[in-house]
């Protein structure tokens, strides 16, 4: 019985550890997406300003 | 191969904690020393506007955008090397890479790329010239204060400071293309201000210095030393600010201005120069005098950009 609840919650740890991981990888996969995006729309007003 | 292998201090800073999760978009903001670069951003803005040439304003945003990067990334080769040391003080020991939140060779990379992205996005949308300039700032703060001076000589600060005084010089030749007077005076005075802004602070946060054993000036000659040079340093940065406006470079809003706001850093530094520590002492006119340091400079470059706009 104490070694069941005791598995429980060292499981429950590590479910929250991979779910703070993947919430992690998630919000630097969505900053990182939006840089690379600004920078393409960057390059594009760039480009249009060097020709004026 | 990182940081303190080549330290001569006698003092052997705690090891951080290595990272065990990915790294935080938040961490790696935080390497970039936000609150830093944005007077870094603001002075680069300023001298790019006080320029008497103008650039296309997505060419002028990307000027500044670049400053921000390239001061940003050299903020985070400075935190990846100091990392022992940053773990060492109470100021410092929260940062991303003391608390074990990042590993080191994520936020080199992060710096590296940093770096290199802003002195290219520079040359191919800016200019080589400012380009340049860009790579200097970064080697001088990264290399040439963080590397070498600071672990080894009180003087850090005094030469250490050009690094920040990189950022107008960039904006005025991003905006101009060339080097001329004025942005040179610019640099003198953010290279004039920087050591009574530092050593402010070194003398209310000496002991942490001492702990890590970098030879801050308050720790190595002392801190009546200190504030004799804290004195020297603002009494030459009085005239040195009303420059700009004695060769022409700006009106009598900026002179006027510079004369006032600089009599201020002079009179909160006699107050620091003059005084010694009493126990169970507050330190509150070297707080005062840091303080006002950081507004000093603010208000000093807004002048100048108000000026370029108001002419009296």
């Amino acid at each position: 019985m104490g070694e069941d609840s005791n598995d429980t919650g060292v499981n429950g740890t590590g479910q929250d550890e991979a779910r703070s991981i993947a919430q992690i990888r998630k919000g630097r996969n969505r900053v990182l997406g939006l840089a690379l995006a600004a920078f393409v729309v960057l390059v594009f007003f760039i480009s249009i300003a060097k020709m004026s | 191969m990182y940081g303190h292998a080549t330290m001569t201090t006698s003092i052997t800073p705690p090891t951080p904690a290595p990272a065990r999760r990915p790294a935080d978009w938040r961490d790696l903001l935080a390497l970039t020393k936000p609150r830093v670069m944005s007077l870094v951003i603001f002075t680069g803005l300023c001298g790019l506007i006080a320029a008497p040439e103008r650039i296309h304003p997505v060419l002028a945003f990307t000027a500044i955008l670049c400053i921000a990067i390239g001061a940003g990334g050299a903020a985070a080769l400075n935190q990846w090397w100091e990392a022992d040391i940053d773990a060492g003080m109470k100021r410092t020991a929260k940062r991303p890479l003391p608390q074990g939140r990042l590993d080191r060779t994520t936020a080199r990379d992060f710096a590296l790329v940093l770096c290199s992205g802003s002195v290219f996005l520079m040359g191919f949308a800016v200019g080589w010239l400012p380009a340049a300039i860009l790579v200097v700032s970064i080697i001088y703060y990264s290399v040439i204060y963080t590397i070498w001076l600071k672990p080894r000589t009180p003087q850090n600060i005094v030469i250490g400071g050009g690094a920040g005084a990189f950022p107008p010089l960039i904006g005025w030749v991003a905006a101009t293309g060339h080097i001329t007077l004025m942005p040179v005076v610019l640099f003198a005075i953010i290279f004039m201000w920087t050591p009574p802004h530092f050593w402010a602070l070194a003398l209310f946060v000496k002991s942490d210095y001492a702990k890590v054993g970098i030879p801050m000036m308050p720790v190595v000659a002392g801190e009546k030393a200190t504030r004799r040079l804290i004195l020297i340093y603002s009494v030459l940065l009085l005239p040195l600010s009303v420059v700009p406006w004695a060769i022409g470079g700006t009106g009598a809003l900026y002179g006027v201005s510079a004369l006032v706001l600089s009599s201020l850093f002079l009179a909160l530094s006699v107050r620091v120069g003059l005084r010694t520590r009493g126990e169970a002492d507050t330190m509150r006119p070297e707080k005062q005098l840091f303080a006002y340091s950081v507004i000093y400079l603010f208000a000093l470059f807004a002048a100048l950009v108000m000026d370029r706009f108001i002419v009296i």
